[in-house]
């Protein structure tokens, strides 16, 4: 008989992003440059999920993310997991977490603020997490809309 | 210290400052003070009353003051970042004073700069001296902030002034009013910082509805560029006007104040009532910036 579904193998070493809010993996995607990456990447977009009715999950072969990667991700999802893979096995398991200052990944909404103009990386304050505060260090403006560098 | 923006400043910081420039009164001799120090007054928008009031404060404390009014000439005209500005002139002076048309760009040169940093101005940011010396004048007319019935007129989105001196006034028990056209109201996240810390907003369209209760009616300018015809700019310039008929209308103790400069905001006739505080607190300019100086330069990063 043939095999009608394809199985999404396990990662012998690597990251596996999980719990990523339904249809938002694609921009994660996009953010780590996974859409460029030599090795292994599953996407799996609207899953089910009992905790988010839709998730998506990033399965990516011989990576571990670094701290901006991991703001990355909890600016576009602060709900999500990083689960770190060895042998076949989850390693270690961690929410995604803001840090208290965001540097260098977004840009600020204020046209007129500085850091468009100077050779200077934007930095923004976590006012509030939830829903999502950022303040600009130097401008002071809040940031309605989040745009990544 | 550097003095950046008003919503780093603490309540104790502000009366401090405007307990110390209560000592620096005109008349008396301040010259030892700042002996021997050097201020860079660094005006790349030229403003040319904060500048002078800045320099006659530098002057009084017996320091020196250089710098320029507009960046012709300077090798900013020639391409060179602020960045490298700061760099190369914090090595020669003792405090810089800035204005930038760039908001935030005070903040980036108090990180790069290993003396402090005063914003003159940055963009419609801030100008947190402005925001002292309001602030003086207020304290000087009624002794406590607690109270008082505050109408902020004018360009209130724009504007550089009505949101930082709103922003200090929060410290206190005080109800404010904005009196504007609705496409230069005061910004709504600005409204619900006000409104966390306990202050009482009202917005009105008009200055008749509000004036009668108002303590202080702090007006600003209009500027014809916020708007989109010239048509639109003429119908709003006369509705905020503050002449005869609105002071017969005002609290005999209300007092008018204005950053200044004026356009027709507030009508010559005005000028002789003894409400009118504008050229006090443009006044008052010289004292608050030599405290502020004094204790930027004294208090070192």
């Amino acid at each position: 008989m043939i095999e009608k579904t394809l199985k999404v193998q396990k990662i012998e070493e690597g990251t596996v992003i999980d719990h990523i809010v339904g249809g938002k993996g694609w921009e994660v995607v996009r953010l780590l440059g996974l859409d460029t990456y030599p090795g292994t990447v599953t996407l799996l977009s609207n899953v089910s999920s009992k905790s988010l009715g839709k998730k998506d999950i990033i399965k990516v072969e011989k990576k571990q993310l670094d701290k901006q990667e991991v703001s990355k991700v909890a600016l576009v999802s602060p709900k999500a997991s990083v689960n770190l893979i060895k042998d076949f096995e989850v390693k270690k398991k961690y929410k995604v977490e803001l840090p208290e200052e965001i540097v260098g990944i977004l840009k600020c909404s204020n046209p007129v603020c500085v850091t468009h103009f100077e050779p200077v990386q934007s930095r923004f304050t976590v006012e509030a997490k939830d829903p999502l505060t950022l303040r600009c260090v130097y401008c002071e403006r809040i940031q309605t809309k989040l745009e990544f560098n | 210290m550097d003095f950046i923006s008003t919503r780093s400043m603490s309540k104790d910081l502000i009366e401090e400052i405007l307990k110390s420039a209560k000592r620096f009164e005109p008349k008396k001799d301040f010259s030892q003070t700042l002996r021997g120090k050097v201020l860079a007054t660094l005006f790349f928008e030229p403003s040319t009353r904060t500048q002078f009031s800045f320099q006659s404060a530098m002057e009084r404390l017996g320091g020196n003051v250089l710098g320029f009014s507009t960046i012709e000439g300077t090798s900013v005209k020639k391409g060179e970042t602020l960045v490298d500005t700061i760099r190369i002139i914090s090595g020669y002076v003792d405090a810089i004073v800035m204005r930038h048309s760039k908001e935030g760009a005070a903040k980036l040169a108090a990180d790069i700069s290993p003396v402090p940093v005063i914003n003159a101005g940055d963009g419609s940011h801030d100008h947190p001296t402005q925001t002292l010396l309001d602030l003086f004048t207020i304290k000087n007319n009624f002794k406590e902030f607690d109270g008082l019935d505050i109408g902020i007129c004018g360009d209130l989105r724009y504007g550089r002034t009505g949101r930082p001196l709103s922003i200090a006034l929060s410290n206190w028990r005080v109800k404010l009013h904005y009196i504007s056209p609705p496409q230069l109201s005061m910004d709504g996240g600005t409204i619900k910082f006000l409104r966390d810390k306990g202050v009482q907003v009202k917005e009105v369209l008009k200055m008749e509805d509000a004036i009668k209760e108002l303590d202080v009616l702090y007006m600003t300018r209009i500027q014809q560029e916020r708007f989109p015809t010239e048509e639109e700019y003429l119908k709003f310039k006369g509705v905020y006007v503050v002449d005869k008929r609105i002071m017969s209308m005002a609290k005999e103790d209300m007092i008018v104040m204005h950053p200044l400069p004026r356009v027709d905001e507030i009508a010559i006739e005005v000028d002789d009532d003894p409400r009118a505080k504008y050229f006090e607190q443009a006044r008052n300019g010289v004292p608050v910036r030599m405290a502020v100086l004094n204790r930027a330069i004294t208090d070192s990063k």
